[in-house]
């Protein structure tokens, strides 16, 4: 296991660095800088600037100290645009609203898929199952930014029920449009995985031998068919947590949460190059740091995985 | 039993031959009348063909270009702007008074080709990369496909805004940066074909008589590969789209008066409110049709190439 974790870090931790090199190097190379405006500013002045932000030293120098500074202290330096907040206080304030409802949508996924997907394996041919199959193939056409305006458009717009936007800290009608419109395409998979690996361990011969054995439906299903049926779902989690952390960002920006995704269109619009940088690593160490959680996870779970 | 299955199967197979004029069914032909029967992929592929028609022909009886403005009904969009024959606007005109009718067959052209041409670009890298890698293995496999894991894990889709903003958002830096990561899980799927493919007779016999490897590779194992690859081709597409449509939608994607698909879609998301329905109808309906042609096309030609998988 030891070992098995280890090699999984030999990729994360190559392909973190490979990310903050490759994202580093790319907004350096990017023309002009954010402090070229409409005024031309004398050298001078520019040098100062430049030497406030660090940015004249040498490129590997200023990867080396806003690394360095990341790790230690968790300072992703000063913004380019905002003049009066660091990117670690955009981060700060935008990163909880993400997580919030991140979070929901995650277990929301999980959650429902899961039993959707059982029952609509056990039922064969019901209306569970018929419902499980119609949402799983519609959800692979309408992604969360098709859903979203839809959501807002029967629920805000002619039913009045729920508001359109905003986040309020985080009251329940606030989050529960941003959930849904997160968590459907996931729910939709992981019943669809959840529903076809379910029939596969149905069909095999050790549960044919539990239910001659006389063991109760419910008891083959849960105790005996369960497990092992999650196994492919439990290796699409790494997926939905990726999903969920790009999705977040469409979700923010359409329901204008303040949540990180929408500090990181912003900051793409505005040119904000240091914010945009520290979004992306984060975002970015977040999604290696899933990936490796559900590896492990599913390493765990079944003890014939060893690479 | 097995004497009557394979008596059978004899039969019914000089029947076949003889009336397919004595000639011998190839992989080809066996796939294709695999896929004729499937009859959702067979209209997916109808309702594609007619979409791409459109989009060539369409043009000509738009009235308006995807730039004019329509000054005539500029802000008073939702009352005048709808869907009309008389106005020349058939699909509405946008919040700007644009013809939603010229901007919808250009969005759909370039969310095509952005998927096509992207795939395109994930076929040619993601083919010979995961067949060199597969065909000499050891120690330049694993260095291959580190590479590639490496690469798999970054969430690129910030890398690829990143190059949109840096190297300007346009057409080609758009497929471009997509064909450019969409490879790495085709040369996945390619490699792993390319492991049993290179145990099989014909490239003993290949190495045998003394062909050179990279010939091996590509006169033998890559047209071996293809089938694969059409099919991880097909299902690539409509990601790339959604992929693309992703990005317009946060207004990061190709530059106005340019669109796509999913930059309609976001425009008109945001003047539903003002009862313009038809400014998202309409780029969602051709979107929705779109990626679900390409899902059933997709599922089609998996069933037809790809004996494994039935």
């Amino acid at each position: 296991m030891l070992t098995f974790i280890l090699r999984r870090l030999a990729i994360a931790i190559p392909t973190l660095l490979v990310l903050i090199v490759l994202s580093f190097g790319l907004m350096h190379f990017a023309p002009g800088n954010p402090f070229m405006g409409e005024k031309h500013l004398p050298a001078e002045v520019m040098r100062n600037i430049f030497a406030r932000y660090g940015l004249d030293k040498p490129l590997w120098q200023q990867l080396g100290e806003y690394v360095w500074n990341i790790v230690t202290r968790f300072d992703f330096g000063p913004s380019f645009v905002y003049k009066d907040r660091s990117v670690t206080d955009i981060i700060k304030q935008g990163f909880p609203v993400t997580f919030t409802y991140g979070l929901w949508s995650f277990v929301a996924a999980a959650g429902i898929g899961i039993p959707l997907g059982v029952i609509a394996a056990v039922r064969q041919n019901s209306w569970a199952d018929y419902v499980a199959v119609g949402v799983g193939i519609g959800a692979q056409v309408v992604p969360n930014f098709v859903l979203a305006p839809i959501l807002v458009l029967i629920f805000t717009l002619w039913l009045h029920w729920l508001p359109g936007g905003g986040w309020n800290d985080g009251k329940w009608n606030y989050v529960l449009l941003p959930v849904v419109a997160l968590a459907t395409t996931y729910v939709a998979n992981i019943a669809r995985l959840m529903r076809s690996s379910m029939l596969e361990v149905l069909h095999s011969n050790y549960i044919r031998t539990a239910r001659a054995k006389g063991l109760p439906g419910y008891q083959v299903v849960l105790k005996h068919a369960l497990k092992p049926a999650l196994l492919p779902v439990i290796s699409y989690l790494g997926p939905v947590f990726v999903g969920m952390i790009t999705g977040s960002v469409v979700v923010d920006v359409f329901f204008s949460t303040g949540g990180i995704g929408q500090w990181f269109v912003n900051s793409a619009l505005n040119r904000d190059y240091s914010t945009l940088l520290g979004v992306t690593v984060l975002l970015g160490a977040l999604t290696v740091a899933g990936n490796l959680a559900v590896d492990v996870l599913y390493a765990w779970i079944d003890p014939k995985i060893r690479y | 039993m097995a004497t009557e299955t394979a008596r059978v199967a004899g039969v019914v197979d000089d029947d076949e031959t003889l009336e397919s004029g004595g000639r011998g069914r190839s992989l080809w032909s066996d796939a294709l009348h695999r896929f004729m029967r499937n009859k959702a992929a067979v209209a997916s592929v109808v309702v594609l063909i007619l979409i791409v028609v459109f989009t060539f022909v369409g043009p000509f009886f738009s009235q308006w270009s995807i730039e004019r403005i329509d000054w005539s009904i500029l802000g008073m969009v939702a009352d005048q702007g709808g869907p009309s024959i008389d106005t020349g606007h058939f699909f509405g005109a946008d919040e700007l008074g644009r013809d939603l009718y010229s901007r919808v067959i250009q969005g759909t052209q370039i969310s095509l080709a952005v998927g096509v041409l992207g795939a395109a670009v994930a076929v040619v890298i993601g083919t010979l990369y995961g067949a060199i890698a597969g065909y000499f293995g050891g120690r330049l496999d694993s260095a291959m496909m580190r590479f590639v894991d490496i690469f798999y894990s970054i969430p690129y889709l910030f890398i690829l805004i990143l190059m949109l903003l840096i190297f300007g958002r346009s057409f080609v830096v758009l497929f471009m940066g997509i064909g450019l990561i969409s490879w790495l899980g085709m040369s996945r799927v390619v490699r792993g074909q390319t492991l049993t493919l290179k145990n099989r007779e014909f490239v003993e016999a290949a190495i045998a008589t003394g062909v050179r490897p990279l010939a091996i590779v590509f006169r033998h194992i890559v047209p071996n590969l293809l089938g694969i690859v059409v099919v991880y081709a097909t299902l690539l597409i409509p990601e790339i789209i959604l992929l693309e449509s992703f990005i317009s939608f946060l207004g990061l994607g190709i530059q106005e008066p340019n669109t796509s698909l999913g930059a309609l879609i976001s425009d008109g998301a945001q003047t539903m409110q003002y009862g313009e329905l038809w400014q998202i109808g309409f780029p969602l309906a051709f979107f929705v049709v779109i990626l679900f042609s390409f899902f059933f096309a997709g599922d089609g030609l998996r069933d037809a190439l790809d004996p494994k998988d039935r």
